[in-house]
């Protein structure tokens, strides 16, 4: 019972702190300079004051601003994200076409990331003077210090361009047709690349961490309990070590949510992936104002999603976090 | 007469310094028999949690290790055996509590788990009826209300109950011998006399022998058949406890017992101060050196104790290591 009256109070927590950051995206949009008006005398090739007058008028930009604010807030408490000018789309429809591509993406890095650094960081925490510790240690540092769009273009040289392993661009072939797992082979096939540099920043954040996290618990008390007991070990590696060094590791991770957008936006660009990040390269170049906001909402409702998950999990593995409740 | 259960001989054990190699253990010989509580007594530093984790097989790895003799369990050699050989053994034959309850469980398992857990390993029972066991072990340790604070994790326990806990774990598989790392010394003096006559009651009636490592002379003099004063990572004095406490061969030993405060029957106006054995146990590094460790701090040292190690003197079945035993 308990467990529901938590997720219900962080629910309502959650549904202000949204009211929030819509205010202030939208305060923000504001602040800076220039408006689809703008966008679309450009496009016209120029023109004057009293058709930029026309225009705003007709997009509500004339309004004084706590109108448009209160305007903005309750259509977007209806459900309701806006329309966009420059797609000639509801905002909405514009984010669920791109959603689906830009979870799998993040989704599939996140999680191989994770399985994959944590592995290593266990593996080289059991090995802390050995060459493989090392290793370990040196592809970390990469993921940290070599930029994702560098990681891309070099990636797409080496396997696309010189070894034409993977294709260079999209997410799927037009020209493959087939049943849904001949379609799923093909993306997977357009996945490697983007995935493999996206996955090495979070690879690097997560082995260097469960690493750390590793060694500390390694040493501690219980796990020589553990040993006293006779156990083998991999049981006192992986029944009593990892479970306790899992909670930073996992707290990381749902940090890591907001990347939906962030880390996305540039590892969509170089392989043109079709996702979230794409459109709001676009939308931002366009100032695409109902877009922008649209795309805004969205990230804050997926890192809200992902702190409460990410709390969740934590209760699962310690129970001390759920005495506090 | 019986082989004794546990017989260590000419032990050294080496710690990898970055100066070299440093004895921390250096020529240990001693026996345990079935069933009597043996005490290991010294200041911090000295080689008694050593000992333990050497016949445990858990010391350090890499950083210590045994360089000589022999740990002898019911005949055979703990220093020569593999890893799974003696996991058989931990937890199962001689198992062991720690200094630090708080700390000693994991916090991400309940209690009952904790103890369940080495009666599957050891005892191949299935998961209900070691769960049952475990009810049973923690009211033996004399948890109130068992059957519900089984599910309990660490965190919703006391440091007393904690300690309780593990010693319940240890005595799961009906050890033959029982290692107490200094088991009250983070706990609450009503606390730490309770956790004593715990141990010495299930002690008794399991007939299992009790390696009790403690700083506290009281609880030797309560608890302990025979007492070890360890110095330095040498044995200083060995022998059955009350010989030892009420003719001490050793100056170490005898300053140990002067330094327990003794309450008076009346309180006086004039407090006796507290005795207490000047300077520090010697660094690490001089561990090795042929002479008494001891002659630093001692009143009775002359060249003699500063250039030869003393060799064991025996007065019938007690030992001292010291030039100048048969003048105390």
């Amino acid at each position: 019972m308990a467990i529901f009256m938590t997720i219900l109070q962080r629910l309502l927590y959650a549904a202000l702190l949204l009211i929030a950051v819509l205010v202030l995206n939208f305060t923000m949009m504001n602040l800076a300079p220039g408006d689809i008006a703008d966008t679309i005398a450009a496009s016209m090739g120029g023109a004057d004051a009293e058709m930029m007058e026309q225009i705003r008028a007709e997009y509500g930009l004339d309004q004084p601003f706590p109108v448009q604010l209160l305007a903005y807030v309750s259509r977007v408490l209806s459900f309701d994200l806006g329309y966009s000018y420059f797609y000639n789309a509801p905002v909405t429809t514009l984010i669920f076409e791109k959603l689906p591509a830009t979870l799998l993406l993040v989704l599939v890095a996140q999680s191989l990331a994770l399985v994959v650094g944590v592995l290593l960081g266990v593996f080289s925490a059991r090995h802390p003077n050995g060459i493989a510790n090392y290793f370990v240690t040196l592809i970390a540092l990469f993921g940290y210090a070599a930029p994702v769009f560098w990681t891309g273009i070099l990636l797409l040289i080496a396997f696309s361009l010189k070894i034409p392993l993977f294709p260079v661009a999209g997410m799927s072939d037009i020209t493959v047709d087939g049943n849904f797992f001949v379609k799923a082979v093909d993306v997977a096939h357009h996945m490697v690349l983007p995935v493999i540099t996206l996955g090495s920043i979070f690879l690097a954040l997560y082995s260097r961490l469960s690493r750390a996290s590793m060694l500390e618990v390694l040493g501690s008390d219980y796990v020589r309990t553990a040993k006293a007991k006779g156990l083998s070990q991999r049981e006192i590696v992986l029944k009593h070590a990892l479970k306790n060094a899992l909670p930073p590791v996992v707290t990381l991770a749902g940090l890591q949510f907001s990347a939906v957008i962030s880390g996305a936006v540039l590892v969509e660009t170089v392989f043109s992936w079709p996702g979230l990040g794409q459109l709001a390269l676009t939308s931002i170049l366009a100032r695409d104002t109902p877009t922008i906001l649209g795309i805004l909402f969205f990230s804050a409702l997926v890192v809200i999603i992902g702190n409460l998950l990410t709390d969740l999990v934590l209760r699962a593995i310690d129970p001390r976090v759920r005495g506090r409740a | 007469m019986t082989e004794p259960l546990l017989k260590i001989e000419n032990l050294r054990i080496e710690l990898a310094l970055r100066s070299g190699q440093a004895p921390v253990i250096d020529d240990l010989s001693l026996e345990l028999n079935a069933g009597e509580t043996l005490s290991f007594v010294g200041e911090s530093g000295c080689g008694k949690s050593m000992t333990a984790l050497a016949i445990m097989g858990l010391l350090p790895e890499k950083v210590g290790s045994i360089a000589q003799g022999r740990i002898l369990f019911q005949g055979n050699d703990m220093a020569q055996m593999n890893s799974s050989q003696l996991r058989a053994i931990r937890g199962n034959e001689i198992s062991m509590i720690f200094q630090e309850p708080m700390t000693s469980l994991n916090p991400v398992y309940t209690v009952g788990e904790q103890i369940a857990e080495v009666l599957r390993r050891h005892k191949g029972m299935n998961k209900r009826d070691a769960w049952k066991r475990a009810i049973e072990l923690l009211d033996a340790v004399r948890i109130p209300n068992a059957k519900a604070r089984i599910s309990d994790y660490p965190h919703q326990m006391s440091g007393g109950q904690r300690q309780r806990v593990m010693i319940a774990i240890a005595l799961a598989c009906s050890p033959k011998i029982l290692i107490a790392d200094e088991p009250t010394t983070a706990l609450d003096v009503t606390v730490q006399a309770q956790i004593f006559d715990l141990l010495r009651d299930l002690g008794r009636e399991t007939g299992t022998a009790i390696i009790l490592i403690t700083h506290d002379m009281g609880a030797v003099a309560e608890m302990a058949d025979r007492m070890v004063v360890m110095y330095a990572g040498r044995k200083a004095e060995y022998g059955p406890v009350a010989p030892v406490i009420s003719h001490p061969r050793h100056p170490y030993t005898k300053g140990l017992i002067s330094c327990v405060p003794h309450l008076l029957a009346e309180l006086t106006e004039e407090r006796p101060d507290l005795t207490e054995v000047p300077g520090i146990v010697p660094s690490l590094d001089s561990f090795g050196v042929d002479a008494c460790l001891f002659a630093s701090r001692c009143y009775l040292a002359d060249d003699k104790c500063r250039s030869k190690r003393p060799p064991e003197i025996v007065f019938g079945d007690q030992s001292s290591a010291c030039w100048k035993a048969d003048q105390i």
